[in-house]
């Protein structure tokens, strides 16, 4: 394949399918009991998580939410580290101090999300604030749900950040649902780019199930603040196609309308579009398809054979260097 | 280190001497002139220096970017502080008052505190702020916050009762490779003054001050209270009771080798804070005590505290809440009575 549109093109294919397929070998372990904790899935959801990261530079820095394995993988953790992380495993990006998607380092450009949601706008404005200060091109982008977009620091983060035009681009992803709740019962506004308005910033919405307008927008979006201007909200309008995590059965929400988003289904599409360029064959997707499930099938048999953290480790690293004192001193002293 | 003045507000400065409030903004302007990762951001600490004037003339030194204004949003500043943290600087964020400290609560004590367990990512920021009362503020510019933190592993919080603390104690705090809470009692701004050290120095953080040397009972206290403390034992001395007066300094983590050696030495505990009683930081001190040299004691832990309400406004109410150094003496007194 010697054209490089479509070459990229391919690979933002083949991100996405390993986005599925590695949820799916996710999904099978939790089934055995083995996932610790719950299982996030980003079923349907995969266009706009791989589209925008796969926008970034390098040098950029990300911040993603427990729905965002497609960016992670974007931005270079491995299937492996993933699995890890959900088995809690020692050797797990975390080290087994966290789960699903709660992990990132500033030198491998991701920052951790915590639970709390809209706390990464603030902190992720603080990324871009340090790496102006620092005369760096950077530009810092993170994630928020609909109905993360209801909170305070969402508010307080995206308003500071348009005073003070930061390098910054907030995706917010529409999937519908924020676990029971019904985009509705979160806002009145009729769409989550509307809310830029507020902020004297560009507010766009886009198509979060057609991976290429996902990666327009924020390439769009990027090019802003590296030539002077300020941050961007993009709404991407998407369905959460499974329940909150896995223990969700999701009988709140209408079959007809994850029927209707089934059939805009991101990777479907992004195939379609493929072949229909004349550049790919069914052939060409199928292999990529095979030759992920062989790297996985390697990667869960050495994530299952990998030792959990030893249980001291409980009480290391809450401060820089030192242990946390854990036992009880009157009782050591006694025995 | 002279003791606070009397009466309303400012203090005539000897040669040589500066105030609590002045020491506080010559740790920033030294640190932000020693290295260019320091940074300040908060409201209204720019051109106006801040609602106390701590931030007063660094704007004009080190410009708008380091010195940063922000709008009203806590979270925001914590946040991005935070974040700007996690990119490698070392950012301190103004709390106009202490008490607005719970509108960033989620980011101290979430993001911020336990970042480097769960990431391995250490988080050096500073958050400062002007805490207690005894300036008829109210129930929501007089608060000490500190308790709600103590209870946060990951974070470590100070609060000096002397200029040379104020200035050696942010110092270290800004060098610290994680969170810290600096918490300046807004009474001893201009009360309290001293001379400095002419050359660079740190105070370091876990380590408490003995402030006077007694033999009969410990006053374990800090902030402004070590004052109070330092009043009651001057008229305990009066009395023939030689009280010894131990300045925490570092409130999470507590100087449990210095703690113990003293009340091991006298045998008798009074924990004296502003901060009201309930779970606060003199329950915690009566507890390492009570697991650590229990044998050593002669009588109960006392606590001298604030009570559990908030805190009053009018001068009658609030003189009725804050502790006293004759409530010390009182507690002194049964203590040796025991």
């Amino acid at each position: 394949m010697p054209d490089p549109i479509l070459r990229q093109q391919m690979e933002l294919y083949r991100l996405m399918r390993l986005n599925r397929s590695l949820e799916e070998r996710l999904v099978h372990l939790y089934r055995q009991g083995k996932v610790v904790g719950g299982l996030y899935r980003s079923l349907g959801q995969e266009a706009t998580s791989v589209g925008s990261a796969a926008a970034l530079e390098k040098g950029d820095v990300l911040g993603p939410l427990i729905r965002n394995l497609g960016a992670v993988l974007v931005m270079g953790y491995t299937p492996k580290e993933i699995l890890l992380q959900h088995l809690g495993r020692a050797a797990s990006p975390s080290g087994g101090k966290e789960g699903n998607l709660h992990f990132g380092r500033p030198e491998r450009g991701v920052v951790s999300s915590i639970s709390m949601l809209g706390a990464l706008v603030p902190v992720m404005a603080g990324i871009a604030l340090a790496a102006r200060m620092e005369r760096k091109r950077t530009v810092a982008m993170t994630y928020i749900g609909d109905g993360g977009t209801s909170t305070g620091a969402f508010h307080e983060g995206l308003n500071f950040a348009g005073v003070q035009k930061l390098p910054l681009v907030v995706i917010a992803e529409n999937n519908g649902w924020a676990y029971s709740t019904p985009l509705r019962r979160q806002t009145a506004a009729k769409s989550l780019a509307d809310r830029a308005a507020a902020y004297g910033i560009p507010g766009v919405s886009v198509d979060g199930n057609d991976v290429v307008a996902v990666y327009d927008a924020a390439r769009t979006a990027f090019e802003r603040p590296r030539s002077g201007g300020g941050p961007t909200l993009i709404e991407a309008r998407t369905y959460r196609m499974r329940g909150h995590a896995e223990h969700d059965g999701q009988a709140y929400v209408p079959r007809e309308e994850l029927e209707t988003w089934a059939r805009r289904d991101p990777i479907d599409r992004h195939a379609e579009r493929l072949l229909a360029s004349g550049g790919v064959t069914a052939a060409d997707l199928e292999a990529i398809d095979r030759r992920i499930g062989e790297e996985l099938d390697r990667d869960v048999v050495e994530a299952e054979r990998s030792p959990y953290p030893p249980a001291r480790d409980a009480i290391a690293d809450v401060y820089a260097g030192g242990a946390t004192e854990a036992e009880d001193v009157f009782l050591r002293r006694r025995t | 280190m002279s003791p606070p003045t009397a009466g309303g507000g400012g203090t005539a400065i000897a040669h040589g001497e500066t105030l609590y409030v002045d020491a506080i903004r010559e740790a920033l302007f030294e640190e932000m002139e020693r290295d260019e990762r320091v940074f300040v951001l908060g409201e209204d600490i720019g051109v106006y220096g801040g609602a106390f004037k701590v931030t007063d003339g660094l704007v004009d030194r080190f410009g708008e970017e380091r010195v940063l204004d922000t709008p009203i949003s806590e979270t925001a500043i914590v946040g991005a502080a935070v974040g700007a943290a996690i990119g490698g600087l070392r950012p301190v964020a103004e709390m106009q008052f202490a008490d607005f400290i719970s509108c960033a609560f989620d980011m101290i004590t979430n993001f911020a505190a336990k970042s480097r367990y769960r990431t391995g990512c250490g988080v050096p920021l500073v958050v400062r702020g002007p805490a207690g009362g005894g300036v008829h503020g109210g129930p929501f510019h007089s608060q000490n916050p500190e308790a709600y933190f103590a209870h946060t592993p990951g974070l470590k919080i100070v609060q000096p009762s002397t200029a040379h603390d104020a200035k050696g104690l942010l110092k270290a705090a800004i060098r610290d490779d994680d969170p810290v809470l600096y918490f300046e009692h807004k009474f001893l701004y201009r009360r309290v003054k001293e001379v400095l050290p002419r050359e660079d120095y740190v105070v370091p953080i876990g380590k408490a001050a003995v402030r006077r040397t007694g033999r009969d009972l410990s006053i374990l206290t800090y902030g402004a209270m070590v004052w109070t403390a330092l009043d009651a034992a001057r008229t305990l001395e009066a009395e023939g009771i030689d009280a010894e007066v131990i300045d925490l300094r570092t409130l999470f983590p507590l100087d449990e080798p210095t703690i113990l050696a003293s009340v091991t030495k006298t045998n008798r505990a009074i924990i004296l804070h502003e901060a009201t009683r309930t779970g606060g930081i003199g329950a915690e001190v009566a507890a390492i005590l009570s697991e650590r040299c229990f044998e050593a004691l002669d009588a109960p832990v006392l606590r001298v505290t604030a009570p559990d309400t908030p805190v009053p406004f009018s001068p009658t109410l609030e003189e009725f809440f804050l502790p006293n150094a004759e409530r010390v003496c009182r507690a002194a007194r049964a203590l040796i009575g025991y």
